[in-house]
């Protein structure tokens, strides 16, 4: 009993953590339209920033400098930030599909960089050492397992919150109409250039507090952390539950995690000895089949984005219509 | 420029490559008139808008809004100056409601940053209602009250273009510049718009309108200002503009 009960708070941090950053995500792409392709680089941003924050200083290697484990997060998500700040200064003007090819190669130079700068990142050996946050004194690692999926869920609830008041504001308004026409948004006066990069610091941030979580739980990191198929996998839970809903994102997280999960299992348990050695592959295809297959049939995700009512309807239903399939 | 004129350019050119689209034009648009730009495809009058409204550099010349040279200031700074535009073809925001596609358009609302957002809630909460009325009564005034809440992709074209005037209102504009407003819009709601146009005008509010349809033109504005060739070949009121063989050459002409 208490093996499944841990086993479950174990899955359930890790969806958490997604969750968070699905979050970060649906503040790029479903509110503002930007198509962040790197979501990797972002959360490895905020993992290895956490980590050479908080880790224990190790010969020969630059960091570990073992802050407290509050300014190790808040210093991991703010690298992310500076990260995001960059990139997006450099690719913020390219639309699209554009954004997202240079966004992908953003995440692909940043793997190539924590596997080769040893003296930053480890190289692939990876950071260690990471002291859990009060793992000595709660003691019992069951206990701390429950400990740490509430501190995950305290963080996601409070990001999606804070995101929700943000993009029920005229704020969220503003983004949504760049989203929708930016040459629009401009003739009544609004500025695209300043707003989508905001959106695009913020968001990354989100995913970097997501990649600091991760690497406090492990208490480890390596470029295998940062392979691209988090990227997809990531995507894959937007789309499912929904862009443009926040409630959609952290469906789509726990659903998608644990098909993965589930697959991985029925897989290493089912498929025929000479079939083992391709189960990563196969998991691989069947996230690209969700994400093909909700695109073309259900291309709005399980809880579709609502037209939002901001604040100004103060006591009306909120979210009462469904935009439709063909405004869309 | 002239002291009296809200709206003024000043030998503005324009060059794409070796093609002159815009070719010195300078003219003076007086406050309180619905000044009507015509002139035949290609004779430089939507790039001329353009310019004028900050969506395309040109390449010399300058223009002013009340006084002040706003020339190759971006689309986003003239709004809030008081110089608002539509689109020939509407742009509304699809996904978003009507209500919200005009409670958008203030500038510098309390809400439009993360800080107000997030944590100035008393102030953002009166602005937010101070602005539902307004957008409100315009658009009852606009006669589309009855959709403020449905997606605006969803209405019709021609409510999209009242629509897009609707949102240029709650900037409090001095000057609207309408890009074919008649374009693609049944008789009914071509009828409201003028209409709004007209009332609009009354308080005040100065229009300059790009409009291919000759017959629109000369019914509705006052004076007319023509194009061809990039050039002004005639300016003067609708009656001079009627009887004016030059221009009924130039512009049947060379649209022929």
């Amino acid at each position: 009993m208490i093996g499944l009960i841990s086993y479950l708070a174990f899955f359930a941090t890790m969806a958490g953590i997604l969750a968070i950053a699905v979050l970060g995500l649906n503040l790029q792409w479903g509110h503002t339209g930007l198509f962040n392709g790197g979501v990797v680089a972002f959360f490895g941003a905020g993992a290895y920033g956490t980590m050479l924050l908080g880790g224990p200083p190790e010969p020969g290697q630059f960091g570990g400098f073992a802050l407290p484990y509050v300014v190790a997060l808040g210093g991991g998500i703010l690298i992310a930030g500076v990260v995001a700040w960059i990139v997006g200064l450099l690719t913020l003007r390219l639309r699209h599909d554009y954004l997202a090819i240079a966004t992908f190669g953003v995440a692909v130079a940043f793997e190539n960089v924590t596997r080769n700068a040893d003296w930053l990142t480890g190289g692939a050996r990876g950071l260690r050492g990471f002291p859990r946050p009060l793992e000595a004194a709660i003691g019992d690692t069951f206990l701390y397992g429950l400990f740490f999926l509430g501190l995950v869920l305290a963080v996601l609830l409070a990001v999606y919150l804070g995101l929700e008041r943000l993009v029920n504001s005229p704020y969220g308004r503003v983004l949504r109409a760049i989203r929708e026409d930016e040459v629009s948004a401009r003739s009544v006066g609004k500025n695209p250039t300043r707003l989508r990069l905001e959106s695009f610091v913020i968001g990354s941030m989100i995913m970097g507090a997501a990649g600091g979580l991760y690497v406090s739980f492990y208490a480890f990191v390596s470029p295998q952390d940062l392979a691209p198929i988090l990227t997809f996998q990531i995507w894959a839970m937007l789309i499912v539950g929904g862009a443009g809903n926040n409630r959609g994102a952290i469906l789509g997280a726990f659903l998608i995690w644990g098909a993965w999960t589930l697959s991985g299992f029925a897989l290493s348990r089912f498929a025929p000895d000479a079939m083992q050695l391709y189960t990563g592959s196969i998991q691989y295809i069947l996230i690209g089949v969700v994400i093909v297959g909700m695109l073309m049939w259900r291309p709005q995700g399980l809880l579709p984005e609502r037209v939002t009512k901001t604040i100004y309807q103060k006591g009306a239903k909120k979210g009462s219509v469904i935009i439709n399939k063909e405004v869309i | 420029m002239t002291a009296d004129a809200i709206l003024s350019t000043s030998g503005l050119t324009r060059d794409f490559h070796s093609f002159r689209a815009v070719d010195g034009v300078s003219l003076n648009i007086r406050p309180g008139s619905i000044t009507g730009l015509i002139g035949p495809n290609g004779a430089g009058k939507t790039t001329l808008f353009n310019m004028i409204a900050g969506a395309l550099r040109p390449s010399s010349g300058q223009v002013f809004l009340a006084g002040a040279e706003i020339t190759g200031l971006p689309p986003e700074a003239l709004f809030a100056r008081g110089l608002a535009r539509t689109f020939q073809i509407p742009r509304p925001f699809r996904r978003m409601t009507v209500l919200e596609n005009v409670m958008l358009a203030p500038p510098a609302q309390v809400g439009e940053t993360i800080i107000g957002a997030l944590f100035r809630r008393r102030a953002l909460q009166e602005e937010e209602s101070r602005l539902r009325d307004k957008a409100m009564a315009i658009l009852e005034f606009m006669t589309l009250a009855g959709l403020a809440d449905q997606p605006a992709g969803k209405i019709s074209g021609g409510q999209m273009k009242l629509l897009e005037l609707a949102r240029a209102l709650m900037g409090d504009p001095k000057v609207i510049l309408l890009d074919e407003p008649a374009a693609g819009v049944n008789p009914s709601l071509t009828r409201i718009l003028i209409e709004r146009i007209e009332e609009l005008n009354r308080k005040g509010t100065t229009f300059v309108i790009v409009e291919h349809d000759m017959d629109f033109v000369m019914r509705h504005c006052d004076p007319v200002i023509a194009l061809a060739e990039g050039r002004i070949v005639f300016e003067g009121t609708a009656n001079e503009a009627r009887v004016n063989p030059l221009l009924l050459d130039a512009y049947l002409g060379a649209s022929a």
